[in-house]
Order: C-alpha cells, then sequence, then structure tokens
C-alpha cells in the first residue's frame, strides 16, 4: 500500500527492480525456447528434410542461411528505428538498443557470409562470385555496419558519440536499397546473373518448409535472446562507470 | 522569403570565407590535386594499361584516384575549422545548420572540381582515353556531388572521433560504393558505348539527391554541441 508520506524514489526503484525481473524472465523464456528450438532445427535441416534433387546435400545449409540472411535486415531496422528515436527523444536506452542490435546483426551477417561461401563452394565450386548482386548487397552491408561499429568504438561512450552513431544508422539503412539497385544493374548486360534464380523448385516439400520455419524461429528467439543481453551488459558496464566516477570524485572531495 | 534571403546571404558568407582560407593556405587543393595526379600514375604500373584494356581499366582507375583525393581533402576542410575552434563561433552564430552544411558542401565539391578540371585532362593523354567530351561534365558534376555529400558529413564526424581523419574514408566507402559503381559505368559508356547499358546518369542524379538530403537532415546532429 502506498501512502503519500512514502519517498517518490522508492516507488521508482520498485518499479525499475520489477522491469529488471521480467526482463530476467523474458530472457530466461527465450533462452529456453532457443536451447529447445535450436538442435530440432538442425536435426531437420540434416536428416528430416529430404535431400535437393539438383543441388544434393549441400543444400541444407540453406535452411541455416535463409534465417541468417533475413535477420540481419530486421537487426539494421531495428538500428535505423532506434537511431531516429534517440535523435528525437533523446533517450539513451534507444541509443543502447541501436547498439545492440547492430553488434548481434553483424555478427548474424558474417554467419549468412560464411554459410553462403560453403554453400556457393559446395554448387558453384567457388565461394564467392561478384556477379550476384545478392552476395555482393550483403558484403556491403556487412561492410557499413562494421564501420559502424568502428566508429561507436572510437567514440567510446559520450553523447556525442552516439548522436554520430545515430546519423550512420540512418544513413546506412536508407544506403541499403541503393547498394541493391547499383550491384544488380552493374552485372546486369551479362547473360550469366540469372544462375541463383531457383531451378523449378518453387514448391518446397514440406519437411523441407518444417525445417526452415523451425529453423527461422530458432534464430529469432536466439536473435532477440542476444540482443537483450548486449543491451543489458552495456547498460551494467554504463552503471558502472558512473559508480566508479561518483567514487572517486567523493574520495577527491574527502 | 526575407529569411530565404538571409540564408543565401549567410550562405555565400561561409563559402566565400573558406575560399578565401583556402586560396591563402593552400592546404587541399594542392595536395589533393598532386595525390591524384601521383594514384594516376601509380595505377598504370599496377595494371600495365595496354591498347586492349585500358578502356575497360581507365574510368576505374581515373574514379579511384578522385575518390581517394577527395576524402584526403575533406577531411582537412572539416578537421582545420575544428581544430581552431572556428566551428564552435559558427555554431553560436544564428545560422541554419543546413546552411552550414550547404555552404561546407558546395566548398569541398568546388576544390574537387578544380582538381577535377587539371586531373582529367592529364588522364585523357597519358593515358591515351577519349574522355573529353563535352558528356563527361554531368557525369563529374554528379558522381562529385553524391560522394561530397556523404564525405563531408563524415569528415565531421571523423574529425569529433579519437581516431580523427583516418575515420573518414572507412565510415565513407561503404558508403559511397553505389555511386562508384554509377560514376564508373557512366564513363566507361562515354569511352566505349554498350547497347541496352543501364540508364547510370540518371542512378547518379538520383544518388546526388537521396545523399545531399540525408546529408542536410542529419548534420545537425553532428555538430549539435
Amino acid at each position: 500500500m502506498k501512502t503519500l508520506d512514502q519517498p517518490h524514489t522508492t516507488t521508482a526503484a520498485t518499479e525499475k527492480a520489477q522491469r529488471a525481473r521480467w526482463l530476467l524472465y523474458g530472457e530466461i523464456a527465450l533462452g529456453v525456447g532457443a536451447l529447445i528450438l535450436m538442435p530440432i532445427a538442425i536435426w531437420a535441416a540434416l536428416a528430416y528434410a529430404p535431400t535437393d534433387a539438383v543441388q544434393g546435400d549441400v543444400q541444407r545449409i540453406i535452411y541455416l542461411h535463409v534465417p541468417l540472411a533475413i535477420l540481419p535486415y530486421v537487426a539494421f531496422f531495428v538500428v535505423f528505428v532506434a537511431s531516429i528515436l534517440y535523435l528525437w527523444r533523446r533517450d539513451q536506452r534507444w541509443d543502447t538498443l541501436a547498439y545492440a542490435s547492430a553488434e548481434v546483426g553483424v555478427v548474424f551477417t558474417t554467419l549468412m557470409l560464411v554459410t553462403g561461401m560453403l554453400w556457393g563452394q559446395g554448387f558453384w565450386g567457388r565461394p564467392w562470385d561478384w556477379a550476384d548482386p545478392r552476395l555482393t548487397t550483403t558484403f556491403i552491408l556487412w561492410l557499413i555496419y562494421v564501420s559502424y561499429l568502428l566508429l561507436r568504438f572510437y567514440t567510446g561512450r559520450s553523447e556525442s558519440g552516439a548522436r554520430m552513431a545515430a546519423v550512420l544508422g540512418i544513413a546506412g539503412f536508407i544506403d541499403v536499397p541503393i547498394v541493391h539497385f547499383a550491384v544488380t544493374w552493374w552485372r546486369s548486360v551479362h547473360p550469366d546473373t540469372n544462375y541463383l534464380v531457383d531451378n523449378g523448385s518453387s514448391a518446397l516439400p514440406p519437411a523441407a518448409t518444417f525445417a526452415l520455419l523451425v529453423s527461422f524461429a530458432a534464430f529469432t528467439l536466439l536473435y532477440v535472446l542476444l540482443t537483450i543481453q548486449v543491451y543489458r551488459s552495456l547498460t551494467l558496464r554504463r552503471a558502472a562507470l558512473e559508480l566508479r566516477a561518483r567514487a572517486e570524485d567523493a574520495a577527491g572531495e574527502s | 522569403m526575407i529569411s530565404f534571403r538571409l540564408s543565401l546571404d549567410q550562405f555565400w558568407a561561409i563559402v566565400v570565407k573558406d575560399w578565401r582560407a583556402e586560396l591563402r593556405a593552400r592546404q587541399v587543393w594542392v595536395s589533393m590535386g598532386f595525390f591524384a595526379l601521383l594514384a594516376l600514375v601509380v595505377f598504370n604500373f599496377a595494371f600495365d594499361l595496354r591498347v586492349e584494356n585500358k578502356a575497360s581499366v581507365g574510368p576505374g582507375a581515373l574514379w579511384i584516384a578522385f575518390l581517394f583525393a577527395s576524402v584526403l581533402g575533406l577531411g582537412r576542410t572539416l578537421g582545420a575549422e575544428l581544430d581552431h575552434g572556428s566551428m564552435d563561433r559558427l555554431l553560436l552564430c544564428p545560422v541554419e545548420r543546413q546552411v552550414i552544411y550547404f555552404a561546407k558542401l558546395l566548398g569541398n565539391v568546388v576544390f574537387i572540381l578544380i582538381v577535377q578540371a587539371v586531373a582529367i585532362p592529364i588522364f585523357a593523354v597519358i593515358y591515351d582515353v577519349p574522355v573529353l567530351t563535352p558528356g563527361i561534365i554531368p557525369i563529374v558534376a554528379l558522381g562529385t556531388l553524391g560522394i561530397a555529400a556523404v564525405g563531408t558529413l563524415f569528415a565531421a564526424v571523423s574529425a569529433q572521433t579519437r581516431a580523427r581523419e583516418a575515420l573518414a574514408p572507412l565510415l565513407t566507402f561503404p558508403l559511397v560504393i553505389p555511386v562508384v559503381i554509377a560514376a564508373v559505368k557512366a564513363t566507361e559508356a562515354l569511352v566505349q558505348p554498350v547497347a541496352n547499358d543501364a540508364p547510370w546518369l540518371g542512378l547518379l542524379l538520383a544518388f546526388a539527391i537521396i545523399f545531399v538530403s540525408v546529408g542536410a537532415l542529419t548534420f545537425q546532429y553532428v555538430v549539435e554541441e
């Protein structure tokens, strides 16, 4: 029961503790979900889904590759929106969310490139092909967000650093469709661009659809979980730095 | 109407100040121009340009030289301003941030265009590639505008970090790759016309408009104090 003479800070602190507890429950639920779904996804991709008639077993990597290819776009869209909200509202939490999502997005993009190159080695006989616009776009996307992390590294945890990172988070996301346009047209006069197009097998068998969906669900849970984890670790680190600064001030005064 | 006239006056005041400072100090365009020339010479040895491949490699060498020289120069124009604290004073004046951005952008575009006006004839002669036609003017103007729009914004960003000017190319290059692709392809088409080519000049115009808009809208958050 709240009374009027109770100090205001106590309710705020209680609310904060409550929020932290819910966040923890959420993290545990996400972790358990990812832990259950990930082995199922791997089993479905490696054993349950039928072997592809044209590509053979190499095609099985697609069940991991496709979710890994979609989630970075989600992650970088989160960076874009959080950056705009940070510049508008100046709430540090949006900045932390943008940073966390960018970090996880870069990890997923790296995995997407690696799985894509493994598939390319198996099917094309070589890991890389500049003629494939999706591959090239993804590589440039990766470069943009690595430069975003570099900017954050070189600015440290300052208010001006957060503002400048937000500008790059916005400009980088606007650049993605532009890059895709340019690299698609860059190779469009060459006759050999069409060879990633599905070889007629547009209707996936149910087992393959299942493998894809489970894998997508598992990686989505993993993305949300990792983003919350990075978010929390960044928040704790900031709190620790503030506490240390206050302790040093107090030591200096006495 | 009055406020627009005022903005225009402020715009010219900043542009004229930058040009005057640059003409006296010769910090940017001399080093930028010499750098572009050196890059063209180095590319000649790196690619061993002979008669059969120079039409396809030459435009690429030209634009890489411009891109590197631009980023080198852009870092200086804003870096010097921030070092001497004149940016802070400029921000204290009742000037719209967009006006500052457009003035800096125009100054940078003109510096790069001067360098190009010297480098392109030299390129045409020493590489023996026929690029000295009126068609090169819109390609160079729009390509430079696109590169400078992104470059000016992130030169202001990197000047405020620990890494200083070293960060500017790392932030600028990934973002301007589409401009470089379009500019190289448009220049190639000028040397060796391709049937059914993509409308590269239109793409360059679209990129320039998008990048200038992004720069104008976000510059205020970079220099905010």
